[in-house]
């Protein structure tokens, strides 16, 4: 079983408009990787050069913020729901 | 599902388009927020200044309506507003609060009797939901801590538009049936309100709606730059020395400090320092946190105190507004929950305006700030009241006392007043 990542709108169009794709994945690292493989250049969207997490983009495993995980590193397990969202909303 | 249609008015009269904040990439002027061609950083309205400048003088405003549409040539609207008298809220002199807390010019600005719901939100909300309408949406949406549920029903009620927003289930009553009453659809979400605003991303993606504070925010956050225009054209025509604001997202202390910035660009008032000074609630306090360790960048945090409305963990703004604090000399400090209950009874008692737990708040920070003497005597200040007591009823009922119980007679009256005056 794998990973559901739900992907923003400003991204869909790496994933030929889907809003959630389904991937295998041990970490959000890995993850980032996987979906590079998958849909070139999403990886250089997501990061910066170092491949750290853009600061205008957090990244939530089953509705919790990985920076109150353990950030990229965090583990994914079979059947984790992954949602990648724009920092700047609400207010 | 409602998609937006296919003709937008990418301009108006007075601005162009969007473009990053961040890294400047320019963007239609459509229902979007984010920069997603390069950054992700927040998208800002671009506005034509020589235009503005053409369009407007303190005598054309003072002859515009007595609402933020007297401002409207600063607003990213390109046709007729929705307007429901918001704005234009009473500058309040407050001497009894001043002499209380050792200064000579204090005001409050209180849009704690803002039109139609009695918070600041109206104000964004009436900009967000004309800009919807123009960009053709039938349904508009918001993730709120209360006030901005309470505004978006009830413009939307007014505008004609089909109305679905999200807050947290652990809201006070009076959040919860101020919403009700206009009858949206009303989502109480399980979880705080980062979780709120995350689920409500998730949902703009998927569904066609305006969410006022998501893929409409670079024009709904525009609005709050109307309480910075009023204080200035209040004050008759000239800036503070120093603002107390409430601070929740960050936006509308950004946003104040815009409205300052292009009153002076085009000549309206004469330029001087102003020093923006936040208030956080400690039990959700990620900007001062971040600004007492002299970061640039904001921490997450998960919110536990009676300030609801400004309970915002995960703040979009935090580092701007970081950056305008220390720019300008200001300093950004939190306040505990009884701190809080304090401020909202200081303000009651001197000078008869009852706020909820955000001016609560941004009254306690004021007098900490004046303590610890970093709010000069002299200096001009304004605080900035954003909401109305009477919808957090719950947060003070406890510390208020009771009524004296008394029979329809002269000698229960006597008895009960003799007790009163020891009490008091």
């Amino acid at each position: 079983m794998a990973v559901q990542v739900l992907i923003p709108t400003p991204l869909q169009k790496f994933t030929n408009d889907e809003a959630s794709v389904s991937l295998e994945a041990s970490s959000i690292d890995a993850l980032i990787d996987a979906l590079d493989g998958r849909f070139p250049g999403f990886k250089a969207r997501l990061c910066d050069e170092n491949g750290k997490l853009r600061r205008f983009l957090n990244i939530y495993v089953n509705s919790e913020d990985i920076r109150f995980l353990d950030n990229q590193s965090t583990p994914l397990s079979p059947g984790d729901e992954v949602s990648i969202v724009p920092a700047v909303a609400g207010g | 599902m409602t998609a937006t249609l296919a003709c937008s008015p990418t301009t108006g009269p007075t601005f162009t388009g969007l473009r990053c904040k961040e890294c400047g990439h320019p963007y239609e002027a459509g229902a979007r927020h984010v920069c997603e061609d390069v950054c992700f950083g927040p998208l800002e309205v671009v506005y034509d200044y020589e235009a503005i400048k053409a369009r407007v003088s303190r005598a054309t405003i003072e002859a515009g309506p007595a609402s933020i549409w007297r401002y409207r040539d600063f607003l990213p609207i390109a046709g007729d507003p929705i307007d429901v008298g918001t704005g234009f809220t009473p500058l309040l002199k407050a001497n009894n609060l001043a002499k209380r807390l050792g200064l000579k010019s204090l005001y409050i600005k209180n849009d704690g009797v803002n039109m139609p719901t009695l918070s600041f939100k109206d104000r964004v909300v009436s900009v967000a939901l004309t800009r919807a309408r123009e960009l053709g949406f039938s349904t508009v949406s918001c993730a709120s801590t209360g006030n901005l549920a309470n505004s978006t029903a009830a413009i939307a009620a007014h505008a004609g538009l089909e109305c679905c927003v999200f807050i947290p289930s652990d809201l006070e009553l009076g959040k919860v049936l101020g919403t009700l009453i206009y009858n949206p659809t009303l989502m109480a979400v399980r979880g705080n309100y980062d979780q709120v605003n995350r689920l409500c991303s998730e949902v703009a993606n998927t569904f066609g709606w305006g969410f006022v504070n998501i893929n409409l925010r670079p024009y709904y956050s525009e609005g709050s730059k109307t309480l910075g225009y009023e204080v200035i054209e209040q004050l008759g025509w000239q800036l503070p020395d120093h603002i107390v604001a409430p601070l929740a997202s960050g936006s509308l202390f950004t946003k104040i400090r815009k409205g300052f910035d292009e009153f002076i660009k085009v000549g309206l008032v004469d330029e001087k320092p102003v020093r923006f000074s936040g208030a956080q609630a400690e039990g959700c306090s990620p900007i001062a946190q971040a600004f007492a360790e002299g970061r640039d960048f904001i921490t997450p945090v998960k919110p536990n105190t009676i300030a609801k409305s400004i309970a915002i963990g995960n703040p979009a703004d935090g580092p701007y507004a970081i950056d305008i604090a220390n720019r300008t000399g200001g300093q950004i400090a939190a306040v505990n929950d009884a701190e809080i209950i304090d401020g909202i009874k200081l303000l009651a008692e001197t000078e008869g305006v009852f706020t909820e737990t955000a001016g609560g708040t941004t009254i306690a920070v004021l007098k900490k700030l004046v303590e610890a003497g970093q709010i000069n005597p002299e200096e001009t200040t304004v605080a900035y009241i954003t909401g109305n007591g009477l919808k957090t009823t719950e947060a003070v009922a406890p510390a208020i006392g009771e009524p004296y119980l008394i029979d329809a007679q002269l000698e229960s009256f006597k008895q009960a007043w003799q007790q009163a005056q020891h009490a008091h």
